[in-house]
């Protein structure tokens, strides 16, 4: 029974161990709705793709590969900190957790960071949507049929519409990430977490692995778009 | 004021969990290796985009597969699927299963636009 | 369903009346006890308070569509105004009325006590989702002060996105926004009923209303975030100009419909599906017998899950999609209705040979079971799509949701909430009013919605604010129903409101029903059980060929052994 006596027992549960399974179960659930969450965006990638191949293809150009493929890497390691951060949690070793969530912490900044210096490229070269967009950045020249060459120009800014709105959201939701992360820092270092009781640790790690998917498909669908046959 | 009433135990899912209550803990190594990978699959994701197939769709195929088999080492490893109960397992897949769904039906129209004529036109 | 221990009262293990001991109403005082509460009871009673206000408000709505379709001409508002309230109505109701209202309300109430457990998995989250919907709601009222919003509650681009006026961004905001307690209190339903059962409550012991409530949670959960997207791309395309679904940048519409039915079909079975939950438990404690077909009843409702949402094309015939995809949408479509008709069916056999009873409650419920049948069937008429092409948009399509949506969902919610009352207040409301309301709610809403079938079969198209004057028969029959159901629907109010302070104290089980909800006192205490309660029998455990009597105003015998 002592599981029902630890400082971090929600008495609403049987046991502390229901109350773990609960809690990781709920972020699992929490997990399968995000993916419908994005699922509506890559949905409308996918059509959108499918109805304007040429758009795609010399909208990506203007993405800048080595910093995406760049922040692909930290995101990567993010992940990898972030494990470990969950390991040494199951450990109770206080410090090391403290470490690693804070390496997490870091390495989403940098990522938010390059993303910034990214979107501010789009802005310089005006390939952001809207009135003042400028599809002659794009050099579609390239195309020989005209109509195809006018419908393209159009759909370019169908494309940048969702490059914002993916990598918006994907970062809206590692912005949402690092403040818990560090709210969950700072429960650890208060000496919170140990091998009885870790289930906050595990739980925010489920979702900053989640975010790191995300970015995983992101990354090759808008940046890496061969070139329509 | 009994409560020494037989529990089928067998019938309820938290005790078939609690198997999993203390999480297996899995050695760094395993996690280095995993992260290895994941290096390894982003730098043959942008080298593979400079290849030619022969068809773009060939590109595409090859970039999707090492996404999801980065996903999956992610999902697998980082996240403890490989671990878990059968129920984490079933709650990733429902949410892809039904993003699959989505897919499907949205491109059954897409793709079959103009097998058959339109109603009215 | 029977326990083996509820109170400490051995001899007739029955708890009573606690509206003189504590309970969980009294437990706390203040307006913080119940604004920061995360007692799923109190917070059922937070949602009731809103989702009322929020019935009036869509009704009023709806008040001024009557009005105005009174006579031929638009002379009471102009198309204009018109067209917002037939939209404000539309998103008040589902998104802020339909959508919640049995989920939170009874299934919050009742979920944790049906499986013994002493509250939800999640209770700061159950909190937390009601403020969600108190956002999303703010934000929609806000809308509403600067003039409200007239895209039908569809949203259809280029029409919300290129070319509407009125306050699209603040309405899908709050859309957005309540979308996301909706998830919450899915999420919260599924990990309770996975993990906090009590102990010898079995999958195939649980009330069906626990089943319904589980298969709607699925729905939330995977269903409701591609909708919350899509809203939110509406937005943000207004918002910032980006080109989401603009057809003059080469962007399709018809993308927009994809996502929005991939929710908003199986949105629908959100607000049926709990509705058929009460159903089972209304129609199995008032014949008093062990509901036919359990299992299937069970089961059923998990396919009209996993089924709706693989239908959503049939609501978009007309819209240009390709014929192939409408023709296997249409196919698919048919497949609801065995599921849907599994239920039917084993409700009508459950009443065959049983001492079936006539409390209000009842009464709603054999209601449904007539209204559901006739909005499911003339729902085959739509998914057909050679019939679809010409019903499409028509008043057809009006009067067969409202049968699903008022006849089934409304009629479900108030006879639960008349079942449960006595077990929510602990006091007994007013029989013979109760009955009266039944049988005008019944009244009123056929006469609303029957001519609607067959003014909307002659071709009157929906959302226009004028008519030809042929069809004036028909709509003054329709606004004069309205009026009667919109008087039958204060009724309610009066004499529950009423009942809260004068009405008979309510004992432990008025209904003498089965189901771990009647083994504790009326009000329950704050976590709902004294001792976790073990289950040792199947649900719906009447002993059959004895009826027990249930005369509300005494105590019944305990049915157990």
């Amino acid at each position: 029974m002592s599981s029902t006596h630890h400082p971090a027992f929600v008495h609403h549960f049987e046991n502390l161990g229901e109350q773990k399974e609960a809690a990781t179960f709920g972020m699992w659930v929490f997990i399968a709705q995000e993916i419908l969450f994005f699922g509506g965006l890559f949905g409308a990638y996918a059509v959108y793709r499918n109805l304007h191949p040429d758009a795609f293809y010399y909208g990506s150009h203007h993405l800048n590969i080595p910093l995406g493929a760049f922040n692909t890497a930290v995101l990567i390691c993010s992940s990898l900190t972030m494990a470990l951060g969950v390991h040494a949690a199951a450990l109770g070793k206080r410090t090391q957790i403290v470490g690693w969530l804070l390496a997490t912490v870091f390495l989403g900044s940098v990522f938010l960071g390059i993303k910034v210096v990214e979107y501010k490229e789009k802005f310089d070269h005006h390939l952001v949507p809207g009135t003042s967009f400028d599809a002659s950045q794009l050099h579609m020249e390239s195309i020989e049929d005209p109509a195809l060459l006018a419908k393209s120009q159009k759909a370019a800014q169908i494309y940048y519409s969702l490059y914002f709105a993916m990598t918006g959201l994907h970062a809206l939701h590692m912005i949402i990430g690092i403040p818990i992360i560090l709210w969950i820092a700072a429960r650890a270092w208060l000496g919170q977490f140990g091998p009885e009781y870790h289930s906050p640790v595990e739980i925010t790690g489920l979702y900053w692995h989640f975010v790191d998917i995300v970015w995983i498909f992101l990354f090759p669908l808008l940046y890496l778009i061969p070139k329509p046959h | 004021m009994t409560e020494t009433a037989a529990v089928p135990a067998e019938n309820h899912d938290s005790h078939e969990d609690h198997a999993h209550a203390h999480p297996h803990v899995v050695p760094v190594r395993t996690y280095i290796l995993v992260f290895l990978a994941l290096m390894f699959g982003t730098a043959i994701t942008v080298g593979a985009s400079y290849v030619d197939f022969g068809h773009s769709y060939l590109n595409n195929i090859v970039a999707l597969a090492i996404a999801f088999s980065k996903a999956a080492l992610v999902v697998l490893f980082f996240m403890h699927v490989k671990y878990s109960s059968k129920l984490t397992q079933l709650a990733v897949g429902s949410g892809f299963a039904f993003l699959v769904i989505l897919f499907f039906f949205v491109f059954a129209d897409y793709l079959t636009r103009g097998w058959l004529g339109t109603p009215g036109s | 369903m029977q326990t083996e221990v509820v109170t400490t009262n051995s001899e007739d293990a029955a708890p009573g009346n606690g509206l003189d001991r504590e309970n969980y109403i009294n437990a706390k005082h203040g307006i913080w006890s119940w604004l920061l509460t995360t007692d799923h009871k109190r917070i059922a009673i937070l949602y009731l308070i809103t989702i009322t206000l929020m019935f009036f408000l869509g009704g009023a709505f709806a008040a001024g569509v009557r009005l105005e379709l009174m006579t031929p001409k638009g002379d009471l508002v102009d198309s204009d105004a018109y067209n917002k309230l037939f939209t404000m109505h539309g998103i008040v109701m589902v998104f802020f009325f339909l959508i919640p209202s049995i989920p939170a309300v009874l299934g919050n109430f009742l979920i944790p006590i049906m499986i013994g457990a002493k509250d939800l998995a999640f209770p700061k989250i159950n909190l937390l989702s009601w403020y969600i919907y108190m956002a999303g709601a703010a934000f929609f009222m806000v809308a509403t002060l600067f003039g409200g919003v007239e895209t039908g509650w569809t949203f259809y681009t280029p029409y919300s996105t290129a070319f509407s006026h009125t306050n699209v961004i603040l309405a899908a905001v709050g859309i957005f926004i309540s979308g996301f307690s909706s998830i919450l209190t899915g999420l919260n339903f599924i990990v309770t009923i996975h993990k906090m059962r009590a102990p010898g409550l079995t999958w195939f012991r649980m009330p069906l209303f626990v089943w319904a409530h589980y298969a709607t949670s699925l729905i939330q959960i995977l269903g409701t975030p591609v909708v919350a997207v899509t809203i939110l791309m509406v937005a943000v395309e207004r918002l910032l100009k980006l080109g989401l679904f603009d057809p003059a940048l080469g962007g399709d519409p018809i993308l927009f419909q994809h996502l929005f039915w991939f929710y908003s079909h199986p949105a629908v079975y959100i607000m049926i599906l709990p509705g058929m939950g009460v159903m089972s438990e209304l129609i199995t404690a008032f014949t008093r017998k062990r509901v036919f077909g359990y299992e299937f009843i069970a089961i059923s409702s998990l396919a009209i899950a996993v089924v709706g949402f693989l239908v959503w094309g049939h609501h978009m015939f007309v819209s240009g999609q390709s014929t192939y995809a409408g023709m296997v949408f249409s196919a698919l479509s048919f497949l609801v209705a065995i599921p849907s008709a599994v239920k039917v069916f084993n409700w009508s056999a459950t009443l065959y040979k049983g001492s079936v009873s006539w409390e209000s409650p009842m009464m709603y419920a054999i209601g449904f079971i007539g209204l559901f049948t006739i909005g499911g069937l003339t729902g085959l008429f739509l998914a057909a799509m050679g019939l679809d092409i010409h019903m499409h948009d028509t008043y057809f399509v009006v009067a067969h949701f409202h049968y699903i949506m008022v006849g089934g969902a409304i009629f479900a919610y108030l006879g639960g909430i008349h079942f449960w009352w006595p077990k929510i207040t602990g006091r007994m409301y007013p029989e013979y009013w109760a009955r009266v309301a039944a049988v005008l709610v019944f009244a009123g809403f056929n006469l609303t919605f029957f001519p609607q079938f067959v003014v909307g079969y002659l071709g009157m198209p929906r959302r226009y604010h004028a008519y030809p004057d042929e069809f004036q028969v028909l709509n003054v029959m329709s606004t004069a129903g309205a009026s009667l159901l919109g008087i039958a629907y204060l009724i309610p109010m009066l004499y529950l409101t009423w009942s809260l302070f004068a009405g008979k104290k309510a004992p432990a089980n008025p209904w003498g029903a089965k189901g771990l909800e009647w083994t504790i006192q009326s009000p329950p205490t704050t976590f709902n059980f004294e001792h976790q309660p073990v289950v040792t029998e199947e649900a719906y455990a009447y002993a059959e060929g004895h009826d027990t009597t249930h005369d509300p105003a005494a105590p019944p015998a305990q049915a157990h052994a």
